[in-house]
């Protein structure tokens, strides 16, 4: 398939159906394979090469978009993982509400005692009959708050070592057992959440692979996420710097020579990153993300933070100010919107949320460079038996 | 477009990188910049007369390879790697770009066989962004005199191109007194080029920024090529190294140390591709000082983007090698040194990572304070 036909096939598409509709022009575009080129047929996609959807985007521009502040784990994250290793039955049932945004999903992944450490997950699934009863307590739960869905990763064999006694689960939001507790966050709002889950009851229709194979499932999560943080196109003077820039132009008065030579070097960096990620989508183009992605995820989030922190800065008096501290929850994640302040403490998440840069850095010396871990203690004893 | 290498392009790579190995190992060129002739004519000539690297940009019709900057970043990224002593840069990027400017057919033509080598003089150090000093002067016989100091390339010249105000003269390098001075970067020393009432011809009009840039945006693999050398000798040294019973590179100070020169590393290449990228295309590649068209402000602000990104990570992990390498980084007998001094002098060469910001500046619409 070309792009050529991409094209017509988007053409024709667009032709056939009314944008005045959202929902059913996005569900008629899924059922037409133009949601993700990539994924087989009959399930959004046409088989075709990933690079290709940036065709259908630019036919289709001007059209009912998703809204990917919401459907961000979801469409990054749930969905490869799901097209990976679930079930047809599972693909059917859940990717096109989740891409049409009719279904919400969130991560349950970290706890309070697993981080970074994400394998030691306490979290206890156990078998009873047809069902898993779930048990624990998950945080920083972003988005909990509209989910549908969870993706979630839960210990089923306490007395193996911890890396192998984990399975892969959908998890119900709505089933009785779950509760979302809001968390503040610094920035005053609540975007992520505590999540309670008591007794819960998820058929094994909701399992996603095989039992005790969780952890290779969730490193698909992972490495997906981690592209789906920072790894989305950009134009050249966009994202973060575009925002600063567009302070830097319209406001003369605030310039200085020391911002000025700050901004230039975070402009090339900007650009350079953008081009590093360019040319990885372009060796992805077929084939999953690698551990290359951390990267770029890692540069995202050191320059977020160095911009943001330098609009603050530039603003001067106007830095001072705050536009809305009250409590609340958040609509949507959006890492370039409302004010400066707000946009300086969002962004220190960024090297937290999806691994920490700690954890990117030693992904990219192991898996890319090759270099030896640190010796280990936790490798081969039995979870239950960790210190904690 | 791409920023991956094209498959002629690998091959072009392969055959370069084998006859280096074959001819410039460390020993080698560690061997010949202790002696006088640090330049290695033989491995030059080679190097043209099999690959045809000389006349890489230049039209087939001119008897070159009609090919483009895009391949001609590829030897350089070879050529950095190797820290080979042969005038590609300064011969068949710097004075070819600057006769394809001026639509020279002759000169083109012998270098473009590798038979002439030629050179532009001016400092190596000269900032596409700035006019250049005017040293050399034209008397009223016509005849030039005055000296151009750190001019790289010309002591192995047969030809050199001269600008004077914005006329680019040619002048036969036997009419020239050149001075090889003791060089900071010892692969690619600098000489002082002295006239005093040499015969020179006129061939055209100078573009000084147009030239200078597409030399910058192209040194940038150069460095691209120092700094992967430096990344990988790095990475395999602290793999093999052992101290306090472990390889020093299981010590997570130094693993991230190495994964941001990695990714710094990355980025360099991606910029240094979209650079060559966008110098190769067919024609007015680089906007004639100020204005011109969208492309040409394209190439331009790509090549400044490269030329200041690819300069300080080359020198970083240059930098860097020196300290993971411990004692035997700072000795004479380990080939670090020669990257390190690389990486420092062409750090400065075609405009230094700032002067490549302020054209930033400019291009990208972020202007300076009034
Ligand atoms: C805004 C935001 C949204 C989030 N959303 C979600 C979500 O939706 N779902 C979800 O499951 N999780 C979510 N997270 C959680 C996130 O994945 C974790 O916070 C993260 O993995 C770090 O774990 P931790 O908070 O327990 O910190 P810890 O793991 O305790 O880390 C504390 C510090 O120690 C460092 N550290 C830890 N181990 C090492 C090591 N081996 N080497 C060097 N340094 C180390 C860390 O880098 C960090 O600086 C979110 C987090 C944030 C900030």
């Amino acid at each position: 398939m070309t792009g050529e036909d991409v094209a017509s096939l988007a053409r024709e598409f667009l032709a056939a159906h009314d944008p005045g509709d959202r929902l059913e022009f996005l569900r008629a575009r899924f059922d037409a394979g133009l949601a993700w080129v990539h994924f087989p047929k009959g399930l959004g996609g046409l088989g075709a090469p990933r690079e290709l959807q940036q065709v259908v985007e630019r036919e289709l521009a001007g059209t009912p978009q998703l809204d990917t502040g919401v459907q961000g784990i979801g469409l990054g994250m749930a969905a490869p993982t799901i097209l990976a290793f679930g079930t047809e039955e599972q693909k059917k049932r859940f990717l096109r509400p989740l891409w049409t945004g009719e279904e919400i999903w969130c991560q349950l992944f970290s706890e309070p005692g697993a981080g970074s450490d994400l394998a030691t997950l306490g979290t206890r699934a156990v078998r009873d009959g047809d069902e898993w009863v779930v048990d624990g307590q998950k945080v920083w739960t972003s988005g909990a708050h509209h989910a549908r869905w969870a993706i979630l990763v839960a210990r089923t064999d306490p007395d193996v070592p911890k890396h192998r006694g984990m399975t892969y689960f959908v998890c119900d939001m709505h089933a009785p057992g779950v509760e979302v507790r809001p968390l503040r966050q610094i920035t005053g709002e609540a975007e992520f959440n505590e999540v309670f889950l008591t007794g819960v009851r998820l058929g094994d229709d909701l399992r996603l692979g095989e039992i005790g194979d969780g952890w290779r499932v969730a490193q698909m999560t992972l490495m997906n996420e981690r592209v789906a943080i920072g790894g989305a196109p950009v134009r050249r003077g966009g994202g973060m710097v575009g925002v600063v820039a567009e302070t830097w132009r319209s406001r003369p008065e605030l310039r200085t020579h020391d911002l000025h030579q700050r901004l230039l070097r975070l402009w090339v960096e900007s650009e350079v990153t953008r081009l590093a990620g360019a040319r990885l989508r372009e060796q992805l183009s077929v084939g999953q993300p690698g551990p290359e992605g951390s990267g770029m995820k890692l540069s995202f989030a050191s320059l977020n933070q160095a911009l943001s922190g330098l609009d603050v800065e530039l603003r001067g008096e106007e830095g001072l100010e705050y536009d809305d501290w009250s409590f609340r929850r958040s609509d949507s994640v959006d890492f370039f919107g409302r004010g400066a302040g707000y946009r300086y403490l969002r962004a220190k998440g960024n090297s937290i949320e999806g691994g920490t840069s700690e954890i990117l850095r030693n992904i990219v010396a192991e898996r890319v460079l090759g270099l030896p871990s640190e010796p280990r203690v936790d490798k081969d004893v039995p979870w239950k038996d960790l210190p904690r | 477009m791409t920023l991956l290498y094209t498959e002629v392009e690998e091959e072009l790579r392969a055959s370069v990188r084998d006859l280096l190995a074959d001819r410039c190992g460390f020993d080698a060129v560690l061997k010949r910049v202790e002696s006088d002739t640090p330049y290695d004519m033989e491995l030059w000539k080679t190097l043209g007369r099999e690959i045809g690297v000389a006349g890489l940009l230049v039209p087939e019709e001119y008897g070159g390879a009609g090919a483009s900057a895009r391949e001609a970043a590829v030897v350089l990224e070879e050529l950095g790697r190797a820290v080979a002593p042969v005038p590609f840069l300064t011969s068949a990027v710097l004075a070819t770009k600057a006769l394809l400017e001026v639509g020279e057919e002759d000169l083109i033509q012998e270098l473009a066989s590798g038979e002439t080598t030629a050179a532009l003089v001016v400092p190596l150090a000269a900032s596409p962004y700035r006019p250049l000093r005017e040293t050399v002067t034209v008397g009223e016989d016509g005849t030039l005199s005055g000296e151009v100091r750190g001019v790289a390339g010309a002591d192995v010249a047969d030809v050199l191109l001269v600008p004077v105000g914005s006329a680019l003269y040619r002048v036969e390098a036997e009419h020239a007194r050149i001075e090889v001075v003791p060089s900071l970067d010892l692969t690619r020393p600098v000489a002082t080029v002295a006239f005093s009432g040499a015969r020179g011809e006129v061939l055209g009009h100078f573009e000084r920024r147009k030239v200078l840039a597409f030399g910058a945006g192209l040194l940038a693999s150069e460095q691209l090529g120092v700094a992967e050398w430096c990344l990988e000798t790095t990475l395999a040294y602290i793999k093999e190294r052992h101290q306090f019973a472990r390889p020093i590179g299981s010590f997570q100070a130094i693993k991230h140390r190495m994964a941001d020169l990695w990714l710094d590393v990355v980025r360099a290449r991606a910029a240094a591709r979209n650079a060559a990228d966008l110098l190769a295309a067919p024609s007015d590649h680089l906007a004639p000082s100020g204005a011109s068209g969208a492309a040409g402000a394209d190439a331009e602000l790509a090549a400044a983007v490269a030329g200041s990104w690819c300069s300080e990570v080359a020198l970083h992990v240059a930098e860097e090698s020196v300290q993971l390498h411990g004692g035997i980084g700072m000795t004479w007998e380990h080939p670090v040194h020669l990257y390190l001094k690389r990486a420092k002098a062409s750090e400065i060469a075609l405009g230094a990572p700032g002067a490549h910001r302020e054209a930033v500046a400019e291009l990208a619409d972020l202007p300076a304070p009034a």
